[in-house]
């Protein structure tokens, strides 16, 4: 959200628009309270300066957001920081080395139902990335969450190639 | 209940004898409602495109039933079936399987015109299909001149010339680069909401992830069956 106002300054429906529109159908699940709640937060610690605006008449209290030095600084160390979401897949292949070795379940199964769940996903995903009214940006976003779940798939074929075998072999 | 497009019962398909016998397709029972779009999954060899095979009449079950639109196909002439799939079903197949001589519109044309079209009709038909794919600037074109995206949205635009009771597709995207698979995507997503019945075979997941319902094979037979979503479909546009 910080990054949101490096541009310039902005009101609180202002800067919900530029997030949905960065966003695109992932952004339609934010509503106008967390937007609020964050944006206080962030100027009790410094970040982000909220004065109160010369407002319409009809919403006298619209107040104008805008960063600190401390938040401009924020924003230049998030940028540059490398981080990259990890996809736990450690619980899952637990699950499947002690449904096997414990024989609590059928592993194969396990993978099936997992199988139905990414699957799901994906074609919400992928239904959305298809639509051509979609905006380019924010459909490189659905690009990204479709790729990984096709990643997830191709693991899960691994898997269930490993516990089939596995499984016949005795 | 809605009457099946495709239904099966114990169909098998072996090959071979003795030791060396596979079961490629293992007492499968199948029932496909109009309007509904299914993806077959599973590893090579599980015996998904012979289960295709056996669906569009294209092959002969070793044993059991199979129906398309009520009509039992195990039983049928070689001829009559030969009929029955050149009026009812539109095939997709991974090497999109073209005239090489013929044009884009002669090839839909011609399709057309041996599932019973006028030819008026037939040529009417193939332009509207063409232009439905985004193909009407490239009619004229032999397959050579056009890429291989372009190659199989024809070969949909043929599947479909004779108003199919089912699209039956195998890997339809395998010979494809990504690009060419979103407008593959694009086109059967569009099948899939106007109502078209669908049956795709495919190990690619984002194909797979346009259809309603998957079903994941594992030598021969039926490992998981589900439905990913329930939509109702929406009956025009490709009429």
């Amino acid at each position: 959200m910080l990054a949101m106002l490096a541009k310039e300054p902005a009101h609180g429906y202002e800067l919900r628009g530029r997030m949905r529109a960065a966003l695109g159908p992932l952004g339609e699940t934010m509503n106008a309270g967390q937007i609020y709640v964050t944006l206080t937060r962030l100027a009790k610690a410094g970040l982000i300066t909220s004065e109160r605006a010369d407002g319409l008449p009809d919403r006298p209290d619209r107040r104008v957001h805008a960063l600190t030095p401390a938040g401009q600084e924020r924003v230049t160390s998030w940028l540059t920081e490398v981080s990259w979401p990890k996809p736990d897949l450690t619980e899952f292949h637990l699950k499947l080395v002690a449904a096997a070795t414990a024989r609590l379940a059928d592993p194969v199964a396990l993978v099936d139902a997992q199988r139905r769940e990414v699957m799901r996903r994906l074609r919400d995903a992928q239904r959305t990335a298809l639509d051509r009214s979609m905006d380019p940006v924010a459909g490189l976003l659905m690009e990204g969450v479709v790729l990984r779940l096709r990643a997830d798939l191709e693991w899960l074929e691994a898997c269930e190639r490993m516990w089939t075998t596995r499984k016949a072999g005795g | 209940m809605t009457e099946s497009v495709l239904r099966a019962r114990g169909l098998t398909r072996r090959y071979g004898r003795g030791s060396g016998m596979v079961r490629a397709v293992d007492e499968v029972d199948l029932s496909v409602p109009a309007g509904e779009s299914l993806a077959i999954m599973g590893p090579s060899g599980c015996g998904k495109s012979t289960l295709l095979h056996l669906l569009g009449g294209l092959q002969r079950p070793t044993a059991g039933r199979v129906w398309l639109a009520g009509r039992r196909l195990d039983t049928m002439s070689e001829r009559s079936l030969a009929r029955l799939r050149r009026d009812s079903v539109g095939f997709v197949f991974q090497s999109f399987h073209l005239m090489d001589e013929l044009t884009a519109v002669e090839n839909v044309e011609l399709a057309a015109l041996l599932a019973g079209r006028s030819p008026r009709q037939a040529r009417r038909r193939a332009g509207y299909l063409l232009d439905r794919v985004g193909l009407a600037d490239r009619a004229d074109h032999l397959p050579s001149a056009l890429s291989g995206g372009q190659r199989q949205r024809v070969a949909v635009a043929r599947a479909l010339s004779n108003e199919p009771l089912v699209v039956l597709a195998d890997e339809p995207t395998g010979n494809l680069d990504s690009a060419a698979t979103l407008e593959i995507l694009r086109l059967f997503e569009d099948l899939r909401t106007e109502g078209q019945t669908l049956v795709v075979v495919t190990h690619d997941s984002r194909i797979a992830a346009i259809a309603d319902r998957m079903i994941t094979m594992r030598d021969g037979a039926f490992a998981d069956d589900s439905r990913l979503a329930v939509t109702a479909p929406v009956h025009g546009g490709w009429r």
